[in-house]
């Protein structure tokens, strides 16, 4: 029974860190179909803001909050891996919606250029640069309508430039003299510390739970039934399924398509920042963090099938726990009588990379014979 | 002023040139028929009215404003109303949704506007039993009384129609028409109809027929003669 509940919450911890990581592409590939190959360095960016925050909460007047950082790490991450997003959409993305292969190629090239950004510019830069680019995107957004009409307007989108990136420049400065190890680059990985109350383990039944992976489960669990309140009853959600299913007719009912597709792109990137936080409990942050997730990210969202929001859920948690079931030699403990020849092959699979070898042949194998994953989208939609 | 005032509009499909120098106007409480044979580009005109393609010369005026610069969202909240041909229902939105889609086109959207006028109801009785179904669900004719109540309930004060009572049965194409008729008395808008029922046909004001892309006669349906209607119509 105990092995059961073990199998259970270790599948559950592996899956929602799957899950997490591939909630946010689940939106941009699979109800966009965008093959958004920098999603990984989304993550790698949530999970550096991470890094990020944390220095800051050390800082003697932050100190006293030290404790809540993780979820100022979460709302930052979401905004900075949003932002980013955001501006890979409008500069990049929308020039190759249409062509899957240029799309491809386009954002591994973007994701190459976030990887080298990390090593070679210094973190307070880095987060400038992010505040610029926030407060001119957000800007023309919150000013009266009045001053951006007309000839006028030039000088006020001008000034929202020339103000957003004195801002930048400014808290880049003071937080690079403040902290100074986010002053030089570093391209090295860096170690994010979970505060005091993350640390250790809870006993329940007697199971033992690691709380940061409680932490990363709750997480999970929030952002998922988050986004899925969004798609299914705000008004912008409506308008991102409207868009989705029928892209002319939608254009044709009133709804700005290019405004909904800079939101769903920048609240799937903003997910891939929460997934980075949690990422960041787990183990070092590096460059390449985000790369180690991009394969397992795609193999989920199609395994669950394209644009199915629980497809997704449940590939990654039956991924979960079979990596569970396999990687940690379960099998040979639940059936010790078991013949030595399969124990041997059990065996021989009972790590965690080779637990990954074999989930990944198998979903090759089932996608053979279901190519369009467990659970495929259904009538009209597919031909469209 | 006209409501709708096309002048001298040529559309293309890459290369082929599909609309040749076609000028036509509506006027508000009038519904006008385009008439002609498949293929000789009446939807392809809807379509450049709506914005779904884009002349390559000429102008569309809406109540005097040039729109032909517009995308097709813009040209919806300036108050072009379009059924397309097929209905474009969006298939896994529940009929509800689908309707309140229709308040996009009002100003403010759907920020603003969140109250399904009854009016649609009263038109279209079936609509508001369906309310929690698919809409992808419904059948041809459900479907083109949901399009035409979602196109209405973003208050156009131009609707596009194209060809709303193709493969509907006859007592569905009756609901049909009376909805359109009385929704020009009640509130005086312009309607540009599609269509090849001669039925519907006769309850226009003005008809213009077209060939290959161009139009070659114009009237008062009144006088459509059935020489025109033999010309014309592929019934």
């Amino acid at each position: 029974m105990t092995l059961l509940f073990e199998t259970l919450f270790n599948g559950l911890a592996i899956g929602s860190v799957l899950l997490i990581a591939a909630l946010g592409l689940a939106i941009v590939f699979g109800l966009m179909g965008v093959i958004n190959l920098a999603h990984g360095e989304l993550i790698m960016l949530g999970a550096y803001t991470t890094y990020v925050v944390q220095l800051i909460f050390r800082l003697p007047f932050l100190a006293p909050f030290y404790d809540a950082y993780v979820l100022v790490a979460l709302v930052a991450a979401f905004v900075v891996s949003g932002i980013v997003g955001v501006l890979l959409e409008r500069t990049v993305i929308r020039r190759l919606y249409g062509s899957p292969l240029e799309t491809l190629l386009a954002t591994w090239g973007v994701s190459l250029i976030l990887q080298q950004f990390v090593r070679s510019v210094p973190l307070a830069s880095a987060a400038g640069l992010v505040l610029t680019l926030l407060l001119a995107l957000l800007g023309p957004a919150v000013l009266p309508g009045q001053w951006l009409a007309g000839p006028r307007g030039r000088f006020t989108r001008a000034g929202v430039w020339a103000g957003a990136a004195l801002v930048g420049v400014l808290a880049a400065a003071s937080l690079g003299s403040l902290v100074p190890s986010l002053s030089r680059a570093n391209p090295r990985n860096v170690d994010v510390t979970a505060p005091a109350w993350m640390r250790g383990s809870i006993e329940l039944a007697g199971l033992t739970l690691p709380v940061p992976r409680l932490v990363i489960i709750v997480i999970t669990v929030v952002a998922v039934l988050g986004i899925t309140w969004f798609l299914a009853r705000s008004v912008w959600g409506m308008r991102i399924r409207a868009v989705t299913q029928n892209r002319p007719m939608s254009d044709c009912l009133g709804i700005p398509t290019e405004t909904v597709d800079v939101l769903t792109f920048g609240v799937g990137s903003g997910l891939a920042g929460v997934a980075g936080v949690a990422v960041s409990l787990l183990g070092s942050v590096g460059p390449n963090v985000g790369a180690s997730y991009i394969v397992g990210c795609f193999m989920v969202v199609v395994l669950g099938g394209v644009g199915n929001l629980l497809g997704t859920v449940i590939a990654s948690l039956a991924i979960g726990v079979m990596t569970d079931l396999i990687g940690a030699g379960r099998l040979l403990t639940a059936w010790p009588g078991m013949p030595p020849s399969i124990a041997a092959v059990v065996d021989f699979f009972a790590t965690t990379s080779m637990a990954q070898v074999l989930i990944f042949s198998l979903i090759v194998v089932f996608l053979q014979f279901r190519p369009s994953g467990l659970f495929p989208q259904k009538g009209r939609l597919v031909e469209a | 002023m006209a409501l709708l005032e096309i002048q001298e509009v040529n559309t293309y499909y890459g290369e082929s040139h599909i609309l040749r120098d076609v000028d036509l106007t509506v006027n508000s409480g009038e519904m006008v028929c385009l008439i002609g044979r498949n293929g000789v580009g009446k939807t392809t005109l809807l379509k450049s009215l709506i914005g779904l393609l884009r002349p390559r010369s000429g102008t569309v005026l809406l109540e005097g404003k040039p729109i032909d610069r517009m995308a097709p969202h813009q040209r919806a909240r300036a108050g072009v109303g379009y059924v397309p041909q097929g209905r474009e229902i969006i298939p896994q939105l529940t009929v509800e949704e689908n309707l309140l889609l229709g308040l996009e086109a009002r100003p403010g959207g759907l920020g603003r506007h969140r109250q399904i006028d009854p009016i649609v109801y009263e038109l279209f009785p079936i609509l508001q039993e369906f309310l929690p179904r698919k809409g992808g669900d419904l059948s041809g004719g459900q479907q083109q009384q949901l399009a035409i109540a979602r196109a209405l309930l973003g208050q156009p004060s131009l609707l596009l129609l194209d060809e709303p009572t193709e493969g509907i049965q006859p007592n569905i194409v009756q609901d049909i028409e009376r909805a359109v008729r009385r929704i020009i008395a009640e509130t005086g808008i312009g309607v540009l109809l599609v269509e090849q029922h001669l039925h519907f046909v006769r309850q226009a004001d003005r008809y213009y027929a077209m060939q290959r892309g161009g139009i070659v006669a114009s009237g008062p349906t009144a006088d459509l003669s059935q020489d025109v209607v033999d010309r014309f119509l592929s019934v």
